[in-house]
């Protein structure tokens, strides 16, 4: 017997004006499978991310959490069901220190859920979940003005933040772009742990040697649509994926 | 050789940043002086000023809380330019309960305050999805329309307005009341952006997808902001309906807009004690420079451009930063 899908995406789509940004993508999330979804630039992963977390109303399809239909919930209301997720482009509160940027997510009515209360010392939590991302304490990293922090602390703080509300699923998008091969691998084993706890995540990634060490599962986008879906082997082997990314050969 | 100016902490912010700063007298008068000082300056200027000054006193008051008001907005993410709005709200709503229910000054002006919130938060409530510049012009614009709704319909007076209000029972208890709001809101509310709350607030205007990537409903936050500044805007219509025991259309002027934003933009915005410093320099100026007659306005905006030009970062944060920090002169290896 096969657990019921934590996630279930079935037929959404997005017109933006003319433009079919997504077309008619499905798929189902098992509960603790890491999934990786891969694509050329523009082919609709980001938007795929916003239509599941409704940053982005879908014009079409629905999206289940936990059997439970979530696309026509606001936002927060999703986070607050247990998705979190990272945004791709990191902004965080540039004049705060990094531990306070921590504060917004722990202020969240999610922990209200969890735990039946508030957490009374937030400064401290803040630090304790920052530690867990490699903020080492005794270099006071976590201390700094956040817009003086390298692109690899403030990937690990955009984590943390999803982290702190402690979510069912994670949804990732291009953690990895822009860092070293060094803080990558820093970054995996954080994601070994997030999911050795059972956690469900979906991964946007460009980097694609790093995603397949982990990843159980590939879908590939191309133009919107979904093109392949499976194991990472099994899916690169696909002529249409491998024309989707090295392009056709002219006649 | 180059030369480049650094700016480094003083010993004294250090050794008074904790526990340590009960050790001796000098460290203790350093957390207390910029405390203590607004505190026993505002609760004495009334009592050594002349009767003129004393009224112009009010008048400070009034729009260092109408900047507040836009500064704590301001920090939520929402660009007013419609504080008129608060104010004629507020004065509206105290002149009416005066004047046809003859209710008691000390009454109406709560009441107004809290029910003037209400209905700033209520109108404004649909276009909080707005942001930026959207939402100031709409604000700029409501103040505009409920003039013309008194004037067309010729409710509450109409362009008479409504007179023979019911003063405070003495200029003490006026001067004395706004003083005790406008030092209450002050540090109040000062503590309350400082805290996770506030904390929240100010993330909506860095960040607000990132808000709401927390489960947190950024409307519900923007919602309370609008009705904490609302509410402050409303106290100052209601009050200054009572000093002038007169309350009609240029409640909703174009000035209870424009100056408290210049007061916080002298002053130094985001801090709200710079939006107060501005108005306790603005206004007063703006009665100094009556005796010019007609040049009066040009010598006003002449002082506006200086203080912009000259201290972009504002009074507050300059007197702030020479506060805590000294600046020295050191060598740059080419």
């Amino acid at each position: 017997m096969t657990a019921a899908p934590i996630l279930q995406v079935s037929r959404l789509s997005k017109n933006f004006g003319g433009v079919r940004a997504l077309n008619q993508v499905s798929f189902d999330l098992k509960p603790g499978e890491l999934l990786g979804v891969i694509g050329p630039n523009g082919s609709g992963k980001t938007t795929l991310v916003n239509l599941i977390t409704r940053f982005v109303k879908p014009t079409s399809g629905s999206v289940l959490f936990k059997g439970k239909k979530i696309s026509h919930l606001p936002p927060y209301k999703i986070v607050r069901l247990g998705i979190a997720r990272t945004f791709q482009m990191v902004k965080p509160f540039y004049h705060l220190p990094a531990y306070k940027n921590m504060i917004i997510p722990l202020y969240s009515p999610r922990m209200n859920q969890l735990a039946g209360g508030t957490y009374g010392d937030r400064d401290a939590v803040a630090l304790d979940l920052l530690e867990e991302v490699g903020f080492e304490r005794d270099a006071y990293v976590a201390y700094k003005v956040a817009g003086a922090l390298p692109q690899g602390y403030l990937k690990r703080l955009e984590l943390a933040k999803a982290i702190a509300l402690q979510p069912e699923l994670y949804i990732l998008d291009e953690l990895f772009s822009g860092l070293s091969l060094a803080e990558v691998a820093s970054i995996v084993p954080i994601i070994e742990k997030i999911r050795m706890a059972g956690k469900s995540i979906i991964m946007i990634e460009h980097r694609l040697k790093e995603l397949f060490r982990i990843a159980d599962r590939v879908i590939v986008m191309n133009y919107g649509e979904k093109i392949a879906d499976g194991p990472a082997e099994i899916v690169m082997a696909d002529e249409a994926v491998k024309s989707a990314y090295l392009g056709t050969e002219a006649d | 050789m180059k030369n480049r100016k650094e700016r480094i902490d003083r010993g004294i912010k250090a050794r008074s940043s904790d526990i340590f700063a009960l050790l001796s007298w000098r460290e203790m008068l350093y957390l207390a002086a910029p405390r203590v000082l607004p505190v026993v300056g505002c609760l004495v200027l009334p009592l050594v000023l002349g009767a003129y000054w004393q009224k112009v006193l009010l008048s400070v008051a009034v729009f260092a809380l109408l900047a507040i008001s836009w500064d704590i907005l301001a920090q939520t993410g929402m660009v007013s330019l419609g504080q008129a709005l608060f104010f004629g709200v507020g004065a509206y709503l105290s002149g009416v309960m005066n004047h046809y229910w003859g209710l008691n000054p000390l009454i109406t002006i709560p009441i107004a305050s809290v029910m003037g919130g209400l209905i700033c938060t209520l109108l404004l409530l649909p276009v909080l999805r707005l942001r930026g510049i959207y939402f100031s012009m709409v604000t700029l614009i409501i103040p505009l329309i409920l003039v013309r709704v008194v004037e067309a319909t010729k409710i509450f007076g109409g362009t008479e307005g409504l007179s023979g209000m019911t003063p405070l029972p003495s200029k003490w208890i006026e001067l004395y009341l706004v003083m005790a709001v406008l030092l209450t809101a002050l540090f109040g509310f000062r503590r309350m952006m400082d805290s996770d709350y506030g904390l929240v607030l100010k993330g909506i205007n860095d960040n607000d997808r990132s808000v709401i990537n927390a489960g947190i409903n950024i409307y519900w936050f923007k919602a309370q902001s609008l009705f904490i500044a609302g509410a402050l805007g409303a106290f100052c219509g209601a009050f200054m309906t009572h000093v002038y025991m007169f309350v009609g259309m240029p409640v909703f002027a174009l000035d209870y807009s424009i100056l408290p934003i210049a007061a916080a933009i002298v002053g130094g915005p985001g801090t709200l004690a710079g939006a107060t410093l501005g108005a306790f320099i603005l206004v007063p100026l703006s009665e100094a420079l009556r005796g010019f007659g007609g040049l009066r306005i040009v010598l006003y905006g002449a002082f506006l451009v200086i203080f912009i030009v000259a201290l972009p970062e504002g009074i507050f944060h300059y007197l702030q930063r020479k506060y805590h920090q000294f600046e020295r002169w050191t060598e740059v290896e080419k």
